[in-house]
């Protein structure tokens, strides 16, 4: 009896670590992209010196990172500062659990996995508010409470686009809502849900043009400007490793997760994984790219742009997409 | 009629498109860094770099001692002691350049008669400590055996303007 326990712990264990470690290192290479793929738009080189064309410049930097002093301010709250990037860190690696990467390659495959990726990722800004209020410090203070308004605006419209999509699955499972794709992705009858969708994980994981929380210009790093050392590292590791969790999101909901663009010889032999991490690939190139394009908002355009432009459109969509589905009897049983 | 047309394009997002679409362009460009350790921009031959006392073609040191520079060095950073030698020429027992005042304008080359102190065509002479910045003589006469090739190069590409 001890043993089975024993045998199916082990193999639940070799499974997270076969989905987190995949994720640590696409972590490094993404920091890398984004450095790259900023300098070339800027008519820059970008690291070029680690490794060949600087492909280990990220694990040089985290082993440059994690051998200096980790320093707590004495006017911190030490336990909550400690545990705000764990905190961190583990929301964003918690929400890897119900992602299919192919048609049965999932940790826990349950029924509510779009629930849950929304709790998930939702509970992630309790990690950056108590960095915020446990650093005792303005820079990062201002830069939660930051946070915390724009988490809240943007969820609602990515409640509502989460809606539409599963108004049309009859759903919440997330290999479902895949195959319910087999005909036409999501991305095309659903066009501006997509794009509402996109801009909206912008502003949930922190990305520019939507970065208020950590606003180099103005607020110095935002909440994690009193972190130094291995917890910034998580911090950064955290940031990163979301938004690969969004673009996932994003490719199973929008564009298919695994199915291949057609279901015609030379595409439907490559294997699921393979479509899944390249369209993965071409989200995340969409987030650097945004990145290198737009200035920041002004803090009173990012709200505006969440409440009085996201709400209304995502809502009157659901409504759109609601309407649709019982005229034409196309709703899912 | 402009007003609808407004409102479609910032429906379908097109100035931010048109952005995007301008940022990938540019991500394909000739990239305009340099590789700087490994390539170098081009230098004027009038550049000001680290110093140099040159020698003439048969070894002898060219500086004479008469302290021009030293009195036109505006950060006074410039020492020089000289003694007649057995030869009875007259020659700088002493020369020291503080690099760390100095301020390379240029003006003790300008002002030297004999062409002996230059400003060489060198700027990657950064030291770990402040001493080492303390120039003497033995230092700068080595510096115009190195750089003598280049320094003469640039004398005489200059010299249509002097």
């Amino acid at each position: 009896m001890i043993d089975e326990f024993f045998i199916s712990g082990l193999i639940i264990l070799a499974q997270i670590m076969a989905v987190i470690v995949p994720i640590f290192i696409s972590v490094a290479f993404l920091v890398y992209a984004e450095r790259k793929v900023l300098a070339l738009i800027q008519l820059r080189r970008g690291p070029n010196v680690v490794g060949p064309f600087g492909l280990l410049q990220s694990f040089a930097d985290a082993l440059k990172l994690l051998t200096k002093e980790n320093i707590i301010p004495s006017g911190s709250n030490k336990v909550v500062f400690i545990l705000a990037p764990i905190i961190t860190m583990v929301l964003s690696l918690a929400g890897w659990a119900v992602i299919p990467f192919a048609p049965g390659w999932v940790i826990s495959d349950i029924n509510v996995g779009i629930m849950y990726l929304f709790a998930i990722s939702s509970l992630g800004v309790y990690g950056v508010i108590m960095a915020g209020w446990a650093s005792n410090s303005q820079y990062p203070f201002l830069g939660a409470l930051r946070s915390a308004a724009q988490m809240v605006s943007y969820e609602v419209s990515i409640g509502f686009v989460i809606i539409t999509v599963l108004l049309c699955v009859g759903s919440l499972n997330l290999t479902k809502i895949v195959e319910a794709q087999q005909t036409v992705w999501f991305a095309i009858p659903l066009l501006p849900m997509f794009v509402i969708f996109f801009i909206s994980a912008l502003a949930e994981t922190n990305r520019l043009p939507f970065d208020l929380p950590e606003d180099e210009s103005t607020l110095v790093a935002g909440f994690f400007t009193e972190y130094s050392s291995a917890s910034f590292v998580l911090f950064f590791l955290a940031e990163y490793a979301s938004m690969i969790l969004m673009s996932a999101m994003t490719v199973i909901l929008f564009m298919g997760g695994w199915l291949p663009p057609f279901d015609i010889f030379p595409f439907n032999s490559i294997p699921g994984v393979v479509w899944f991490t390249l369209k993965i690939i071409f989200v995340l190139f969409l987030f650097l790219w945004v990145r290198g394009t737009f200035p920041r908002y002004r803090y009173d355009q990012l709200m505006r742009l969440g409440w009085k432009v996201f709400l209304p459109l995502s809502l009157f969509w659901v409504v759109v997409t609601a309407g649709f589905l019982v005229i034409f009897d196309m709703v899912p049983k | 009629m402009s007003l609808i047309v407004k409102t479609i394009k910032s429906f379908i997002l097109y100035e931010l498109l048109l952005g995007m679409f301008l940022t990938l362009k540019y991500m394909f460009k000739e990239k305009v860094t340099i590789n700087y350790p490994h390539e170098k921009g081009p230098l004027s031959p009038r550049f000001r770099g680290e110093h140099a006392l040159r020698r003439y073609p048969n070894g002898e040191e060219r500086c004479i001692a008469c302290k021009l520079c030293e009195a036109v060095c505006p950060a006074q950073a410039i020492t020089i002691e000289a003694e007649p030698r057995e030869d009875g020429s007259r020659r700088a027992t002493k020369y020291d350049i503080d690099m760390s005042k100095c301020i390379y304008c240029g003006l003790c080359q300008e002002s030297c008669p004999v062409d002996a102190i230059v400003e060489g065509p060198n700027y990657e002479f950064a030291t770990e400590t402040r001493e080492e910045l303390m120039y003497n003589k033995e230092k700068l006469l080595s510096n115009g055996d190195i750089w003598e090739h280049e320094i003469a190069q640039n004398l005489k590409i200059d010299s249509h303007y002097r």
